[in-house]
C-alpha cells in the first residue's frame, strides 16, 4: 500500500527518458516529403528540427542555363499551388530590369489570376486542415470548389497547375472569352460556400479546443524569424506586399489588410479564412473593367538583361517570394536566388512548438501552409 | 452550482456546434444528385477538355501529308530541356539549289514540361498542343515521337 502511494504521489514529477522521432520524410501531416526529428518527452514537445532538401531540385543553379522566359516554367514548380504569383515575379523581375512596361489590359489579369491562384491555395489549405485535425468531410469540400478555379486555369492557361501564364512581357495567352463568366458565376457559387466551410469547421468545438490558445508566435519573433503572409499577418506583422509596395493592379483596388494580433494557431485560421473573402472582393473589383489592348508587348527573341543586380518581390499564398537575379549581360542570369515564404516560415517552428503537445504540432505545422518544394526548391 | 451551470452550457454549445456541422453534411448526404464526382474513364465520350489544354506537342498535316515544319530548329532553342531535337536533310531543286529541310522532328513526350514555349516560338506555327493527356504506356521508349509523319513534306508556300 505504502508503495502505491509512494507512485501516486510522484506521477506529477515523474520524468521519462527524452527520445526522438522521425515525423515524416513520409508523413500524412507534413504534406511532403518534410522530416522533422522531434524530441519528446512523453507527448511534450521538446524541440524540433526540420530536415530540409529530400525534393530538391536545384531550380536555382538550373535557371543559370536557361534563357529568362525559360525560368518561369520551373517557378511553377517550387510553389505549385502559388504558380501564377511566381510566374508574375519572374516575370515582373525581367520587365522592370529592361524597363519594359507592359499593357494595363496584363497587370489587370495578372492580379485577377493572382487572387485566383490564392483563392484555390487557401481552399487546398482549409480543406487540409479539417484533414490533418481528423475531419475528412472538409478535404471533399475545399477540392469540390478547388475545382472550379482549376477549370477556369485549364480554359485560358491550357493547365491547371504548372501554368506557366505569366511570362516576361506579358501573358502566353490573352484570356479565354468565356473567362469572366466562368469567373463571376464562380464568385456567386463560393460566396454561398464559404459559409458553409465556417459552418463545418471554424465552429467546431473539437476545432477550437485545439486550436484556440495554442501555439503562439509573437509579432517580434515574427519579424526576427522572417515569417510572412498570413502565417505573420496572424501575429500583428503587416507584411502584405499587394498594400506596402503594390504590384501589378493592386494599386488599383480597395481591399483590407487582414490583420490579427493574437498570433494562435486560430488566428492564423482566421486570417486565411478572412483572405478569401479579400480575394473574391479584389476579383469583383477587376473582373468588369479588364481594360482593352494587348496581352503581352512584343520582347526580342533573346531576351538578354542588362548587367547588375535586380530583386522583384510577391505575395504568394504563404508569404513574400522574391526573384533576385544577377545578371552579366548575358542571356542567361549569372546568379538567380529565390527567397521562398515556406523556407523562412517553416523555422520558426521550433519556437512555436516547444512546450505543446505533439498533436499540437500537427496543428501549427497545418495553420503554417507549407509547401514541400517551396522549401527545398 | 454556477459553475454547475456553465459546464453543462459548455457542453450543450459544444454539440450544437457538431450539430451545425453535421446539418451541412446531412444536406449534401440527402441530395446526392448534386454530386461532382466524374465516372472516369467511363465517361471518356462525354469528357470535355478545354481546347488549350497542354497533353502534347503535335503537329497537324492536311490531307495531302504535308506539315508546315521548316526545319529552322527555333523551337529545339526555345525548350528549356531539351525535348526536341531537329535533325534537318537538304534537298536539291529543280534548279540546283540546296534547301533545308526537315528528316525528323523528334519529339521525347515523357521529358516534356508542357510549357508551351516551342508552339509560342515556331515562326511558321507548325507544331500545336493537342488534348490527349493518357500518356500511360508499357515501355517507355514510345514516348519518344517522331511528330512529322513518315513521307511527309513541308506545304506549299511555307517560308523562312
Ligand atoms: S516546328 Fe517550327 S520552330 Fe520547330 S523546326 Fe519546325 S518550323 Fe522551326
Ligand atoms: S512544351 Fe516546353 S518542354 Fe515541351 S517540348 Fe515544348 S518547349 Fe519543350
Amino acid at each position: 500500500m505504502d508503495e502505491l502511494r509512494e507512485v501516486m504521489i510522484t506521477t506529477d514529477e515523474i520524468k521519462t527518458d527524452e527520445y526522438l522521432i522521425n515525423m515524416g520524410p513520409q508523413h500524412p501531416s507534413t504534406h511532403g516529403v518534410l522530416r522533422l526529428l522531434v524530441q519528446l518527452e512523453g507527448e511534450i514537445v521538446h524541440n524540433v528540427q526540420p530536415h530540409i532538401g529530400y525534393i530538391h531540385s536545384g531550380i536555382e543553379k538550373m535557371a543559370e542555363s536557361l534563357s529568362y522566359p525559360q525560368i518561369g516554367h520551373l517557378t511553377d514548380r517550387m510553389d505549385y499551388l502559388s504558380a501564377h504569383q511566381n510566374n508574375e515575379a519572374v516575370a515582373l523581375c525581367v520587365e522592370n530590369a529592361l524597363q519594359v512596361e507592359v499593357p494595363d489590359r496584363v497587370k489587370y489579369i495578372r492580379t485577377i489570376m493572382s487572387e485566383l491562384s490564392r483563392l484555390a491555395s487557401h481552399q487546398l489549405w482549409w480543406c487540409v486542415m479539417g484533414m490533418d485535425m481528423g475531419a475528412l468531410t472538409t478535404f471533399f469540400y475545399g477540392l469540390r470548389d478547388r475545382e472550379d478555379i482549376l477549370d477556369i486555369f485549364e480554359e485560358t492557361c491550357g493547365a491547371r497547375l504548372t501554368v506557366n501564364y505569366s511570362i516576361p512581357g506579358g501573358l502566353m495567352f490573352d484570356i479565354h472569352p468565356n473567362f469572366q463568366r466562368d469567373v463571376k458565376a464562380f464568385i456567386k457559387k463560393f460566396k454561398t460556400k464559404l459559409p458553409e466551410y465556417d459552418r463545418l469547421l471554424s465552429g467546431n468545438v473539437i476545432f477550437t479546443e485545439r486550436t484556440k490558445g495554442v501555439g503562439f508566435l509573437s509579432k517580434e519573433d515574427a519579424i526576427a524569424y522572417g515569417v510572412t503572409g498570413p502565417t505573420g499577418r496572424a501575429s500583428g506583422f503587416a507584411c502584405d506586399l499587394r498594400k506596402h509596395r503594390p504590384y501589378s493592379a493592386y494599386d488599383k483596388v480597395n481591399f483590407k489588410e487582414i490583420l490579427s494580433d493574437v498570433g494562435d494557431t486560430y488566428a492564423r485560421y482566421q486570417v486565411r479564412m478572412a483572405e478569401m473573402w479579400e480575394s473574391m472582393s479584389i476579383i469583383e473589383q477587376l473582373i468588369d473593367n479588364i481594360p482593352e489592348g494587348d496581352y503581352a508587348v512584343k520582347m526580342k527573341g533573346v531576351v538578354k538583361l542588362p548587367e547588375g543586380e535586380f530583386y522583384q518581390r510577391v505575395e504568394t499564398a504563404r508569404g513574400e517570394f522574391g526573384v533576385f537575379i544577377v545578371s552579366d549581360g548575358k542571356k542567361n542570369p549569372y546568379r538567380v536566388k529565390f527567397r521562398s515564404p515556406g523556407f523562412s516560415n517553416l523555422f520558426a517552428i521550433n519556437h512555436i512548438a516547444k512546450g505543446w503537445k505533439i498533436a499540437d504540432l500537427v496543428a501549427i505545422m497545418s495553420t503554417f501552409d507549407l509547401v514541400i518544394p517551396d522549401i527545398d526548391r | 452550482m454556477k459553475s454547475i451551470i456553465s459546464y453543462i452550457t459548455e457542453i450543450l454549445k459544444g454539440i450544437w456546434t457538431l450539430l451545425t456541422g453535421m446539418k451541412v453534411t446531412a444536406k449534401y448526404f440527402f441530395t446526392p444528385w448534386k454530386h461532382v464526382t466524374q465516372q472516369y474513364p467511363e465517361n471518356r465520350k462525354t469528357l470535355k477538355i478545354a481546347e488549350r489544354f497542354r497533353g502534347e506537342v503535335i503537329m497537324p498535316h492536311n490531307e495531302n501529308n504535308e506539315h508546315k515544319c521548316t526545319g529552322c530548329g527555333i523551337c529545339e532553342i526555345n525548350c528549356p530541356n531539351g525535348s526536341i531535337e531537329i535533325i534537318t536533310k537538304s534537298l536539291i531543286l529543280e534548279d540546283g539549289k540546296k534547301k533545308r529541310a526537315i528528316d525528323q522532328h523528334i519529339y521525347h513526350l515523357g521529358m516534356c514540361t508542357f510549357c508551351n514555349l516551342c508552339v509560342k516560338a515556331c515562326p511558321t506555327g507548325a507544331i500545336v498542343m493537342g488534348q490527349n493527356f493518357e500518356h500511360a504506356v508499357w515501355d517507355r521508349s514510345t514516348l519518344t515521337k517522331v511528330l512529322n509523319q513518315p513521307g511527309s513534306k513541308i506545304m506549299e508556300g511555307v517560308k523562312d
